[in-house]
């Protein structure tokens, strides 16, 4: 069928790349007002923070207030002094709870609750030694910001371990992951078709390659740079091969994690060139660690091939990969580094060895 | 070498690092004989812009002699005196190939987080944060110049550094700013912002036709310049109110195209200011748009406004409906600066225009954390400061 129609058949249709993604996964965002509600939305710990965040405000908006009135709520004496106790407390809780609902990072500013509910409980706790408290009342009050206390505890440690293990997605499932990456570089699909059908070429663009070498027949030897050294390898052989249309390969059995990809070439409206489309699908064994699949694929897979696709238009158009300087080892100033050392392109690595 | 680098928000220091070195086929390494401090340099000491690292380098505005050329540089040979732009553009990429340089598909090695921010990445630009690449600026002795077939100028011996320095940035973004108002003959256009950009926005409308040109600001000293040497006539906006002004002045028309050269870091006078103050320090918005509202208030219908102040994120109230309903064209974009070098180069060897009245403040690199200091809080009549070799 016509390229555009399947285009859109892809990105609707039940079975198209979406359809094999979790649910939780989601294209990279804009930042704005979606990347600031993403972490609010979904899970169970972020609806945890934003009740809390609510919370906040309105026990804040309360004790600025109405400090008397609370004052008596909570059995303390209602004179000025406690009163302008209350007045800062509030200014603290409508902190926080601004902090939990407008920041896109709320794991600081929930811990920063728990400080506050350290504070309170210490506050009551001596407000049940006093002469002029109703004791029952600061009791119940106590025993609430307990509550609450354990609430808090509980919300921030789940954000702050849920911040370090986004890093290696334990998303990875045990079906097939897809990841779908288009570019358009200003080249004819000819030229295109045949620099990607020479696989010896890749590792030029797909930075975690290390090198694939042809072994006849169709089939190639790929090998992976991990760090440290260490290396990963295996075979792979071409299951279509459409002169500048399609190529397409797919790892042999034997493989540590079975893969194949497909890159497309399509003219590109107007002048602007080619458009390639490329698939990788990897399917780790279960219980494979994410760091693993870290190490073939790279950190973040789906930005991996983004990033690959990104130096192959590079290499096309301009004949080299954009760099600016980072910290290689000794300097004593450094720029502060454009890319992590493992993702730095040929050339630098090849100075640096 | 010594180089100008951020230390952290409000701060800057002359550090000694070391010196680049050629990494790709087609760079270039300039030795820097003469470079200049920006506005929106301004916008990254003052904390405006994220992913700024300490160390890093700063500046985009230089000029020097050649040193070292790439393998694959075939138009520059060591001892070119050139003038450097401050979008690194690889000239084969569509967008360059339509002469939209700032807008380069390959030389943000950081695209990734442009796109974060943006949705697409723009060009690479030397010294401006790791958003457009963590490439090291030009306040410094020596600068590696990716690209050098397709950015650098190369500049006659007869015309001095101060007389070319600014085809770097400033004057080309003004002359877009003002080429961006589709300027008829009679057309009245107003700007905003005499800093040295505003300044040459109003110099770059006269030469493209316009027949008045108000320029509004709070400071009497940069009015003066514009008035005296720039040939606009003036509002304070802490002395009149510029909306009145502009209708009575257009006889009740408003002006055909406005140009906003002052950016994210507004002035209104006012509890307003206080308030937007207040909201981006709670990260509620990131840039403060009182020169832009007014901008789009003031512009007659169907007009253009001609943004040219940098901007980076988001403002508040923003007036959509004003844009929407008068048929306001919007036009902006940092500039494409390899298309306007050769064509700016030509007028000012043909004298219709002399960038150096901007100039106030002449100083060395070493001096670099003062002459930001000037520059930033507005002292000394401190218009434009060059720092040299």
């Amino acid at each position: 069928m016509p390229a555009t129609d399947q285009a859109e058949q892809k990105w609707n249709s039940q079975d198209g790349p979406q359809a094999s993604m979790r649910p939780t996964e989601r294209p990279t965002e804009p930042l704005g007002d979606d990347t600031r509600h993403n972490w609010a939305r979904g899970t169970g710990s972020h609806q945890l923070a934003q009740a809390l965040g609510w919370f906040s405000v309105g026990l804040g908006l309360a004790e600025l207030a109405a400090p008397g009135s609370v004052a008596r709520l909570i059995g303390v004496p209602d004179n000025e002094q406690t009163r302008g106790t209350l007045r800062l407390l509030g200014l603290r809780e409508m902190t926080s709870g601004i902090g939990i609902l407008t920041q896109p990072r709320p794991a600081g500013w929930v811990w920063s609750r728990v400080a506050g509910d350290v504070m309170d409980l210490s506050l009551l706790g001596s407000a049940l030694t006093t002469g002029d408290a109703r004791k029952d009342r600061v009791a119940a009050a106590t025993a609430a910001v307990a509550g609450v206390t354990a609430l808090d505890l509980l919300c921030s440690d789940q954000l702050s371990r849920m911040g370090s293990e986004r890093q290696y997605s334990q998303h990875e499932p045990h079906d097939g992951i897809l990841r779908v990456r288009a570019v358009t570089i200003r080249r004819s699909p000819e030229e295109i078709y045949r620099y990607w059908r020479d696989f010896r070429n890749l590792p030029r663009f797909m930075r975690n390659l290390q090198s694939v070498e042809p072994l006849g027949d169709n089939r190639s030897h790929w090998r992976t740079r991990g760090p440290v050294g260490s290396q990963i390898e295996w075979d792979a052989e071409l299951t279509e091969d459409l002169p500048n249309q399609l190529i397409a390969w797919q790892s042999l059995p034997g493989a540590m994690v079975e893969n194949s990809g497909r890159v497309t070439f399509q003219a590109a409206p107007g002048d602007r060139g080619t458009e390639v489309r490329v698939e990788l699908r990897y399917t780790p064994p279960a219980g494979m660690l994410g760091a693993k699949v870290a190490q073939i694929f790279g950190k973040e897979p789906k930005q991996q091939l983004q990033e690959d696709l990104r130096a192959f238009k590079q290499v096309l158009e301009t004949g080299e990969i954009a760099c600016s300087e980072g910290s290689l080892g000794g300097l004593q100033f450094p720029q502060a580094p454009a890319q992590a050392p493992a993702e730095l392109p040929m050339e630098i690595l090849a100075k640096a060895a | 070498m010594k180089a100008n680098c951020y230390i952290k928000r409000n701060k800057v220091e002359v550090q000694d690092v070391p010196e680049p070195k050629l990494i790709n086929g087609r760079d270039a390494i300039v030795k820097i004989t003469s470079t200049a401090i920006c506005g929106s340099d301004l916008h990254l000491v003052d904390g405006f812009v994220p992913s700024m690292e300490r160390g890093d380098i700063l500046g985009h505005e230089f000029m020097g002699e050649v040193v070292d050329v790439g393998k694959d540089v075939g138009n520059l040979r060591i001892g070119d005196r050139v003038v450097v732009p401050f979008p690194i553009s690889c000239g084969n990429c569509w967008a360059c190939a339509n002469e939209m340089y700032s807008l380069c598909e390959n030389s943000n090695p950081n695209a990734w987080m442009a796109e974060k921010m943006w949705g697409y990445s723009p060009c690479g630009i030397f010294g401006y944060s790791h958003l457009t690449g963590g490439y090291p600026g030009g306040q410094a002795e020596y600068a590696r110049v990716p690209f050098a077939d397709i950015g650098p100028l190369k500049v006659p011996e007869e015309l001095t550094d101060e007389q070319v320095l600014f085809l770097s940035d400033i004057l080309p973004t003004g002359y877009m700013a003002a080429e961006n108002c589709n300027i008829k003959p009679g057309d009245t256009v107003a700007v905003w912002g005499c800093g040295p950009v505003g300044q040459f926005s109003i110099a770059s409308a006269y030469l493209l036709g316009a027949e008045r040109v108000i320029a509004i600001d709070r400071f009497p000293y940069r009015l003066q310049i514009a008035k005296e040497r720039a040939g606009a006539e003036v509002l304070n906006y802490e002395q009149v109110d510029v909306l009145e002004a502009l209708r009575e002045m257009t006889g009740g028309r408003g002006p055909d195209a406005c140009i906003d050269a002052v950016g994210m870091e507004a002035h209104t006078p006012g509890p307003m200011y206080w308030l937007d103050r207040t909201k981006q320090a709670a990260r509620l918005e990131t840039d403060r748009p009182f020169a832009l509202r007014e901008a789009i208030h003031a512009c007659r219908n169907g007009g253009t406004v001609s943004i040219v102040g940098v901007y980076g994120g988001f403002i508040d109230q923003f007036p959509i409906g004003a844009v929407m309903n008068r048929a306001l064209t919007i036009r902006t974009g940092q500039a494409h600066v390899q298309r306007y070098m050769k064509p700016l180069l030509e007028h000012i060897q043909n004298g219709d225009i002399d960038p150096t009245f901007i100039i106030t403040h002449r100083m060395k690199l070493e001096d670099a954390p003062h002459g930001y200091e000037l520059f930033q809080k507005k002292q000394d009549d401190c218009l434009k400061v060059i720092l040299k070799a």
